[in-house]
């Protein structure tokens, strides 16, 4: 396929098609809580407005109707419900410690690789343009999945769930213009109302075990409820969860790390 | 190729290597002048560059005792070498014989070249700011020159050339086509630039004496005449890469053929484009705050994954099975 | 390209014959240094200079070979009686002596200044002379060997020798281990190495490599050979994971030695892959590629990690081996894949680009550790953290050591630069090939290369910043002297040729016409097109580069630019004034030598951005007086993900088997009647 042969609109399908997928890197990577919510709204406005235009494409005006949905869903509803929570949980200046950021960015960039390759031979001619962007929107779907797997914060794993979500969302629309328009209000709904849960869960979680590091769910068994900091490599043991300002980062000036008073070992030593 | 390399060639790529040089304060100065509006300020003429490099080139020049002669040779090796690289970018017309000799990787090779020189010159007279300095470039330098091999593959593999003059004419030959490889490749390249020339938010080209300075830590022991070639090599720099910029993703106005009207006409466009790109860096300058060193790896990991991404997507989106 | 090497072959006797005399200079020049525990000059004054002699000679049949394009085969009436010892002299056997024989002559021309320094220490001088005959004659051979059974010994007889010279200091725990280490390392790798010369012999009826290469492999053959030779040469090669041995065994050995070792004998590795898999295995599969591009790639980044943060100049250097072992082998397996993909013209761009590197790296590295070994001599110190101000002390030495981190840097003119270039070139042609996903894995890899080449830069200019600028950190670096002549020459001898092979690209890549035409049939049909100014790999569009007008242009621009500052910019009256004063360093105290970045300090920034890679332990320790001490010590990870499971393993096999060992002979004798009766029922 050359690019330079196809008219100016399916360029910028394209062209919205990649950047949806880095939107999905910079969620992936994004550690305060307020920017990935933000990075979710864009996602979600640019998943709009594939919409909108592979509408004008074809002429399809039951896509209208979907991409005016996704707009005020996905990124103005969305996003402002999960502002609203955060608000309320006072997480706004939270900073996630992600664990080993750059193993799960190439983890992700072999996540594109990989889904591209399983896209390969079951790709159909028929579908023209817009048949790369299959493998795009399974790789923000894989990512989606890989989000949730490297976070602990339970907010960002709903961000994680809803971006999947928008990955599907994506394959429907460029493949096959989209799904019936019963379907797609049944599955906004659905959305609406698993955020609705969500949130009531996440008061309900805050509440009772002052955190919404999902690792620390482990700590419901009763038996070592104190012992037990938490698993799985993230290092925020004590994350209070609501007052995390970014002091405790492990970043420190050039300075500063001549001066630490005690013994830092990161690993055990040679035999 | 050897359509290029006639006399006529050789003398305009001569031009061209002494615009580069005539031009580069001119762009610091018009920065430095939008910078000092947007904050209030009525700033120095643009002018005032050059009158500093006067100065300079009339000041005595101080070596320390400790100095060894790399010190006293390495500013004429940096200006030098970055000279050269600025001849291998079309400035104002494609197929000079400088664009020949030399393509992206060699490009990327000489500023690298330059480089080295300047950290070797920082770290000479053994002092401890000079080391700092030294470090912290090639810190920056390590992370910035895969990205931008990144975004340079990218272009290159559109044009399966990695001659500049070939991307800007196979860019100008396609039209108008919006790449989404060409725009992470664009936001790519902006970052490492950035970083490259030590702007905010990686350094900050307006201070001396502070902790955190980075090229500036490199210079500190030089004055007079020395301290002009470095300061202009830095100067060169930045013009080189904002051309680069300019006109690799906006190529049109660049001359296809070597005509005096074509001519004229490339230098009104690459200066209307220097003029936008410098008030655009102005204008981030203002809004934007230095980083910490240590979030200056996350900046560059960003531009290596942009450029990543530049690289997949032009594979997956725009070449497709 | 019309090189003056046919006019003058006819003058020359055979190039085979030549190499045969290298052969034998070799093993006088160890015979020679039989006595010279009772006369120490004989190793100085006899053995090392035909040492050089026979480098020289190695050179002259390497040109040769490489010249005519012709295999010379001979028989030597040795070996066993139905195998009779083959020697073949073809273009790439060529190339490899010309490697070899490049640094030997300059490690001939160091070495007697060098083993002066020597006669007053521990070590035999017997023992280092000898085997160093031996071990280049085992190099040499390597090359030459034409059947598996000569290779076999030839191999043997070079990891011996080198075993005995990184164990010359012996009276070094440390030097005894990591021999030790070193010769379990290349056993289990001539292990491997035997074991896919079994494969090949099987299938192709015979020892003779003439009979291999006509062996009909099924595919899953084929990939168990090459993943044998893969493990086997890549051991010697020290490839990661297998890497570890090597910063800890070159280091031991004296620095002409270390030389002899990182920059040719690493090479032999890559001959011997090369010999394997493209000459004698034959048709490549692209997941062979792809193994390879990952392993190199990997090696190349965790070799410059490593080399990044060390402080021991010689470890440093080995690292940086490992590193450039793993961009050799990157290229080997682009040209895997392009062959596998049929695109055979790609696939030559790509293995010159492989054996260009080789080249390259053995001329820098020799000159680097010559150069280390000439710091040695003269302060006894190869920690970095003790030196400092060596340039103004040892300028010759300063100026080729800056050639050599100037081309090992990968910086323009240098050589390293045009092999690098070469490399990007053909991984930029991956848009060629069929596969989509390796489409967007080989620009991947490319990337990788580009991050080593940045990592590479930062650790020289550490090193030539450290050591030769800023000033002394210690007292006798402070009284450093400067090396000796003899040593100066074999420096400026490989700083030359760096740069000669750095200006002069189209010249290297018209000798290695006849490899590629040997190995794939093929020849680069583009690449000096439009005449020996003008590297143009792929096609004229495509990509050029004139070093030497980069070159031209450089000295032209310099030039320029001083007439530019001396004439017109200066006001006539105005004169201008250079004087020395104290450093300025914004005004506070005056700098002292511990005011300087330390090397470790140096690296710390990026330390710290690629923390996950190391075993790191930092420490700090404040003592009782209030002063401070801040310690870190990098481990290589492959010691406790590789290394230390097998020994724990070994250990416990170890402790099963030890109960055999009763004491009692008669039950010993026990033992060997039943191995023997299990034999013999196995033979008939």
């Amino acid at each position: 396929m050359n690019m330079a042969e196809l008219s100016l609109l399916q360029q910028s399908v394209v062209l919205l098609a990649a950047l949806v997928l880095f939107l999905s890197f910079v969620l992936l990577a994004q550690a305060r809580l307020v920017s990935a919510i933000h990075a979710f709204a864009w996602q979600g406005a640019l998943i709009a407005a594939v919409t909108a235009v592979v509408a004008l494409i074809q002429g399809a005006h039951h896509l209208y109707v979907s991409a005016l949905l996704t707009l005020v869903l996905k990124a103005l509803l969305i996003p402002w419900m999960l502002h609203r929570l955060v608000r309320r949980l006072a997480l706004e200046r939270h900073r996630e410690t992600i664990a080993r950021p750059a193993l799960v960015a190439s983890g992700a960039v072999a996540l594109v690789i990989f889904s591209w390759w399983l896209v390969l031979p079951i790709i159909a001619d028929k579908l023209g343009f817009t048949r790369n962007i299959i493998a795009v929107s399974l790789a923000v779907v894989l990512i989606g999945l890989l989000m949730m797997v490297s976070r602990a914060q339970a907010v960002a794993q709903v961000l994680g769930f809803m971006s999947m979500e928008n990955g599907l969302f994506l394959a429907a629309v460029s493949a096959t213009g989209g799904m019936p328009l019963v379907v797609e209000l049944g599955v906004a709904f659905d959305v609406l109302v698993a955020m609705v849960l969500f949130g009531v869960f996440f008061l309900q979680i805050s509440d009772s075990i002052d955190s919404l590091d999902v690792d620390r769910l482990n700590r419901l068994r009763e038996a070592d409820a104190a012992a037990d900091p938490g698993v799985g490599g993230v290092a925020d043991p004590d994350d209070g969860g609501a007052t995390e300002t970014g002091a405790r980062d492990p970043n420190r000036t050039l300075g500063a790390d001549v001066t630490v008073p005690a013994s830092r070992s990161a690993g055990e030593a040679r035999p | 190729m050897s359509s290029s390399l006639t006399l006529l060639g050789w003398l305009l790529a001569l031009l061209q290597a002494l615009l580069y040089l005539a031009l580069a304060p001119l762009l610091v100065g018009w920065v430095r002048l939008v910078k000092a509006r947007l904050q209030g300020r009525r700033g120095p003429s643009p002018l005032q560059p050059y009158r500093d490099l006067r100065k300079l080139f009339n000041k005595d020049t101080r070596v320390a005792h400790t100095a060894s002669p790399l010190f006293i040779i390495a500013p004429y090796l940096v200006l030098v070498a970055t000279w050269l690289a600025a001849a291998t970018v079309p400035l104002l017309a494609l197929e000079l014989p400088t664009a020949v000799i030399a393509d992206l990787i060699v490009l990327a090779g000489l500023l690298a070249l330059g480089r080295v020189f300047l950290a070797l010159a920082g770290m000479d007279v053994g002092t401890a700011f000079g080391g700092f300095g030294a470090s912290r470039e090639m810190l920056v330098s390590a992370l910035a020159e895969p990205a931008m091999l990144m975004a340079a593959f990218t272009l290159a593999m559109t044009a399966h050339s990695t001659n500049l003059s070939s991307v800007m004419a196979t860019h100008l030959a396609e039209g108008l086509v919006v790449r989404p490889s060409y725009l992470f490749a664009f936001a790519a390249l902006v970052l490492v630039a950035i970083a490259e020339t030590g702007r905010l938010p990686v350094d900050n080209p307006a201070t001396h004496l502070e902790l955190t300075m980075t090229h500036e830590a490199m210079l500190l022991e030089y004055s007079g005449r020395h301290l002009a070639l470095m300061e202009w090599a830095a100067q060169l720099k930045l013009l080189l890469y904002a051309v680069l910029i300019a006109n690799v993703f906006v190529p049109w106005g660049i001359a296809t053929t070597l005509t005096l009207g074509a001519l004229l006409l490339a230098l009104v466009a690459i200066l209307t484009k220097l003029v936008l790109l410098g008030a655009a860096l102005g204008l981030a300058e203002t809004l934007f705050a230095k980083l910490r060193l240590f979030r200056v790896p996350n900046l560059l990991n960003l531009a290596l994954l942009l450029g990543l991404l530049g690289l997949l997507s032009h594979v997956i989106l725009e070449v497709g099975a | 390209m019309s090189d003056p090497m046919p006019v003058l072959m006819p003058a020359l006797p055979a190039p085979l014959g030549l190499a045969g005399l290298a052969v034998l200079l070799a093993l006088l020049s160890g015979l020679g240094a039989l006595p010279a525990g009772r006369w120490p000059w004989l190793l100085r004054g006899f053995s090392l200079p035909l040492l050089g002699l026979a480098g020289l000679v190695a050179l002259g049949a390497g040109l040769g070979a490489l010249g005519t394009g012709q295999a010379e085969t001979a028989t030597l009436p040795l070996g066993l009686p139905w195998l009779p010892w083959q020697l073949r002299l073809d273009a790439l056997s060529g190339w490899f002596l010309l490697i070899i024989g490049l640094v030997t002559a300059a490690v001939g021309l160091y070495g007697p200044a060098y083993v002066r320094s020597l006669e007053r220490g521990q070590g035999s001088l017997a023992t280092l002379g000898v085997c160093s005959g031996l071990f280049v004659a085992g190099m040499l051979l390597v090359v030459l060997a034409a059947d598996a059974f000569l290779f076999m010994i030839a191999w043997e007889l070079m990891s011996l020798s080198s075993y005995f010279l990184v164990a010359f200091q012996h009276e070094q725990a440390a030097s005894r281990r990591a021999a030790f280490l070193y010769l379990l390392m290349a056993h289990i790798g001539g292990l491997a190495i035997l074991l896919g010369f079994g494969v090949l012999s099987a299938f192709g009826g015979g020892f003779a490599f003439t009979a291999m290469g006509g062996a009909d492999l099924s595919p899953t053959w084929a990939t168990i050979a090459f993943g044998l030779a893969f493990v086997g040469f890549g051991m010697k090669a020290g490839l990661v994971p297998l890497h570890a041995w090597l910063p800890e065994s070159h280091p031991a050995a004296p620095s002409h030695i270390s030389a002899l070792m990182s920059a040719v004998m690493l090479k032999v590795a890559v001959y011997g892959f090369v010999r394997v898999v493209f000459d004698l295995i034959g048709t490549p599969h692209w997941p062979w590629g792809v193994v390879l591009i990952i392993i190199g790639g990997g090696a190349a980044v965790l070799g410059a990690l490593y080399a990044l943060v060390q402080t021991d100049l010689k470890r440093l250097l080995a690292y940086s081996s490992v590193e450039n072992l793993g961009v050799i082998f990157l290229g080997l397996g682009l040209a895997l894949l392009f062959l596998s993909a049929d695109l055979p013209v790609l696939g030559a761009l790509a293995l010159v680009a492989a054996l260009y590197h080789a080249l390259n790296h053995a001329l820098f590295k020799g000159l680097l550790f010559l150069g280390t070994g000439a710091i040695l001599h003269s302060t006894h110190e190869r920690d970095l953290e003790q030196m400092g101000g060596l340039l103004r002390r040892m300028p010759w030495t300063g100026l080729f050591f800056l050639i050599g981190v100037l081309s090992i840097a990968g910086l323009p003119p240098f050589n390293g630069f045009a092999s690098e270039w070469l490399l990007f070139q053909a991984a930029l042609q991956s848009w060629q090939l069929e596969s989509g996903v390796l489409r967007s894995l080989v620009p991947i890899a490319a990337a990788a290369l580009a991050l080593t080449a940045a990592l590479v830069a930062v650790t020289f200019v550490k090193v030539f910043g450290i050591a030769f600028l800023g000033q002394a950190r210690s007292r006798h670096v402070r009284r450093a002297r400067r090396a000796p002549l003899g040593m100066r020459a074999a420096l400026g001898l490989l700083a030359v040729l760096c740069i000669a092979f750095g200006v002069l690209p189209s010249v290297v890549l018209g000798l290695l016409d006849q490899v590629t035409l040997l190995l794939l049939g093929v020849r680069l049909p583009q690449a000096t097109a439009h005449g020996w100014l003008w590297l143009t790999p792929v096609s004229p569009d495509t990509a050029s580069y004139s070093a030497p007008l980069v070159v031209l242009l450089l000295l032209g621009i310099a030039g320029l630019t001083l007439v530019l500052f001396k004439s017109l910019l200066n006001p006539p009256g105005a004169r201008q004034r250079q004087r020395r004063c104290d450093p300025w360093d914004c005004g506070f105290a005056a700098p002292t030598p511990a005011m300087q970045a330390s090397a470790g300090g140096f690296v710390q920034p990026l330390r710290r951005v690629f923390a996950p890679t190391f075993m790191l332990t930092e420490l700090l320790l404040i003592r009782d007086d209030g002063s401070h001490r801040w310690l870190v010590r990098v481990a290589d990870r492959a010691w406790g993900w590789l290394y230390l499971p097998v020994v724990r393993l070994l250990e416990q096999v170890a402790r099963r088997v030890v109960r055999l060992q009763s004491g009692n002979v008669r039950v010993y004798l026990g033992w060997t009647l039943a191995t023997l009766v299990v034999l013999l029922w196995i033979i008939t």
